[in-house]
């Protein structure tokens, strides 16, 4: 199930800033829309939003880079988001982060050279008590163990 | 003969397999030629048991679990040729976990199909609002009030105070926001219901709306939970359909209309101010108070910022009434309190009960202590704000004012708990640095603090010049939680004091250790 998005288009771009922009604090719902479509937000876009919402350039740009959950560039063919909170960390969710590291050969936060595997810490999915959990291209996954945390590295790099 | 069965899309379910159980379910089902009918329900929240799947019989729902999708043939059998099985649990209602709860604002959870609004009104939903419409909106707020209802996000305020205040701020527009941005760990319950019963939190916050002059609320909750967002918006639009939301609300003269907003990976978006800048489109930073949302909030307008807790517990008072909700409880702290038990516990889940529970009872008794089988060392109740409780400090009654005397917080009523391998100096370091990433660099004490904070740690755990740099952090914490605009910076203290009281042991040059869950 690796997610599709389409390649960065202005035109199409504006059309879905513009479907957005007449709601109330608009800025965020339209940086998920392009997300959403496009994988990541372009940099081209950050005009384009400032210029629909009577913003300035620097407003957007600072929206855009305070919230964790923005792209500037396309994350790996597949996103991997190992849950490091509290409730995981008990579970013994720290052992497998460590495995997953040594795995893909990467720390948290980058993606692997092939382009295939991003792998990114999430603190709290919300299924504490099925810890430790993660999230893969959406899918959630709990109880996991090293037999389980392998299988999805191993999914994940195909 | 036909067949119902509950297989839960609850995400906590869904991780562990209840979507190959239910699939399962249908081809075992075609193949035996059987009519086998799959409601998609919430979760019971009794997460060890998930996927639970249940039979509905005459006598009442059986339950089954773990069910895993190679169980399901035989399980299909079993069931078929009404006999007993290796996962069979008896009715599911008898389980002592279960039975032993008080469940008012989860009473649906788990039994419904969420997005059924004939089930929600067959299991006592909107009769809240139809009360609330024959009241005045005075005698609505005062409802609320009495119940003694105080917010569930962790501060604690009287939520009935709060909505007086709006509803006698004039204004040409006021707003209602549900805070579902529950980025604690250990804390999953706004996930549960809104997965589970997502239209007692439409309802609770339409009675709201009404009773402040409100006609637009806004839930705000998190990129985290994408199934919670997708049950909630479907939820709106069906309320809107059936005339529950819009103009005229069930007829009434009332308008009100509801919108999901999702964050974007920003816990400090749980702060009330920095989530109403979010909502505004802006970066989320927090604002100073004075003025309080209720006088100038969303957009400048007065506003009612509720947990989302909150806002579900509503449609029992409305239906109920005030005494049969504050009947419950101890002290300041009344009616029910919907607890999270995770982490490294046995029997984890949600367990809504009456204030004045012990912490000890929900660790060893419910929680049946940890699944590692070691023993337990610390619990961290409240989420990445809370308090480090040692087993010392069992007898503590859940109840706001109780946690506040032993320096600890209820918060949004997440209980997360850790075995004898867990290094306490590292859970303190975690806590300074995860306020370092989520920061939202407003005030200094929060921003420079947790970085400096999470420094001196790592000098401790690294032998040098330890009782001087233990002095140090203390210091530091006081100058955190006396000069941080907000409840991050603030209460990041919590964990970190916590941990050095009870667990000073820990503070020095690192031993080599077990690691956590081997």
């Amino acid at each position: 199930m690796t997610p599709v998005y389409e390649s960065w288009d202005a035109a199409r771009g504006a059309e879905i800033i513009a479907e957005h922009s007449q709601m109330e604090g608009a800025t965020l719902p339209i940086l998920h829309a392009l997300q959403e479509t496009f994988g990541y937000v372009p940099e081209d876009a950050i005009p384009m939003i400032a210029s629909a919402l009577n913003l300035s350039r620097a407003e957007v740009y600072g929206v855009f880079t305070f919230y964790h959950d923005f792209r500037a560039k396309k994350a790996g063919r597949h996103v991997l988001k190992l849950c490091r909170a509290e409730a995981c960390q008990a579970a013994g969710g720290d052992a497998l982060a460590a495995r997953v590291e040594a795995k893909l050969g990467i720390a948290m936060g980058n993606t692997t050279a092939d382009e295939r595997v991003t792998l990114e810490p999430i603190y709290c999915l919300g299924l504490c008590a099925t810890a430790p959990s993660a999230m893969l291209d959406g899918r959630l996954f709990g109880r996991l163990d090293e037999a389980r945390i392998d299988a999805l590295v191993s999914e994940a790099q195909r | 003969m036909s067949v119902r069965l509950f297989v839960p899309c609850d995400a906590g379910a869904l991780a562990v397999g209840a979507d190959e159980v239910a699939h399962a379910l249908h081809k075992a089902a075609l193949e035996r030629k059987v009519d086998v009918e799959i409601v998609r329900n919430g979760s019971r929240g009794l997460y060890w048991l998930e996927p639970l799947v249940e039979l509905e019989t005459a006598q009442g729902r059986f339950g089954f679990g773990p069910v895993t999708a190679e169980d399901v043939p035989s399980l299909l059998d079993a069931i078929l040729a009404d006999t007993s099985h290796k996962l069979s649990l008896g009715l599911t209602e008898e389980i002592p976990w279960l039975k032993r709860q008080t469940r008012l604002t989860f009473a649906r959870c788990g039994i419904v199909d969420p997005l059924s609004l004939e089930d929600y009104r067959a299991h006592g939903g909107y009769k809240g609002l139809t009360r609330a419409l024959t009241l005045s909106l005075d005698a609505v707020i005062a409802e609320v009030t009495t119940s003694g209802l105080r917010g569930r996000g962790g501060a604690g305020f009287p939520t009935g105070i709060k909505w007086k205040t709006v509803s006698q701020t004039a204004a040409d527009r006021k707003y209602v926001i549900c805070n579902a941005d529950e980025g604690d760990s250990g804390t999953f319950a706004d996930r549960m219901l809104m997965e589970g019963d997502p239209f007692v939190l439409i309802e609770g916050m339409t009675i709201c709306g009404i009773a402040v002059g409100a006609t637009k609320g806004y839930i705000y909750t998190r990129s985290e939970y994408p199934h919670a967002i997708a049950t909630m918006t479907k939820a709106i639009d069906i309320a809107r359909k059936a005339g529950l939301l819009g103009d005229k609300i069930a007829g009434s003269n009332y308008t009100f209309d509801l919108e999901v907003r999702t964050g974007a990976g920003a816990y400090v978006c749980g702060e009330e101010t920095a989530l109403m800048e979010s909502l505004e489109g802006k970066r989320g930073i927090v604002r100073a108070k004075p003025p309080l949302p209720a006088h100038h909030g969303l957009f400048g307008k007065p506003t009612v910022v509720n947990n989302l807790l909150s806002f579900a517990a509503i449609p029992f008072i409305l239906d109920e009434g005030a005494k049969a909700y504050a009947d419950f409880g101890m002290g300041r702290s009344r009616g029910t309190m919907p607890i999270q038990i995770a982490g490294n516990v046995k029997f984890g889940g949600l367990f809504e009960t009456a204030f004045g529970i012990t912490l000890g009872e929900l660790v060893d008794d419910i929680g049946g202590g940890t699944f590692t089988g070691r023993p337990v060392r610390a619990v961290q109740v409240g989420g990445p704000l809370g308090a480090y409780f040692p087993r010392a400090l069992f007898d503590t009654p859940f109840d706001y004012e109780a946690f506040a005397a032993k320096e600890g917080l209820i918060g949004h009523g997440g209980i997360v708990v850790f075995d004898d391998t867990v290094d306490m100096s590292k859970q303190a370091r975690f806590a300074m640095e995860f306020c370092a990433i989520e920061s939202c660099g407003k005030c200094t004490p929060c921003r420079i603090g947790s970085t400096r904070g999470a420094e001196t740690i790592d000098k401790i755990r690294r032998g040098e010049r330890v009782s001087e740099n233990i002095a140090l952090v203390e210091d530091l914490c006081g100058t955190m939680k006396l000069g941080s605009l907000c409840a991050l910076g603030g209460f990041t203290p919590y964990p970190v004091l916590s941990a050095l009281k009870h667990f000073r042991e820990d503070f020095g040059p690192q031993q080599p250790r077990l690691q956590a869950a081997e």
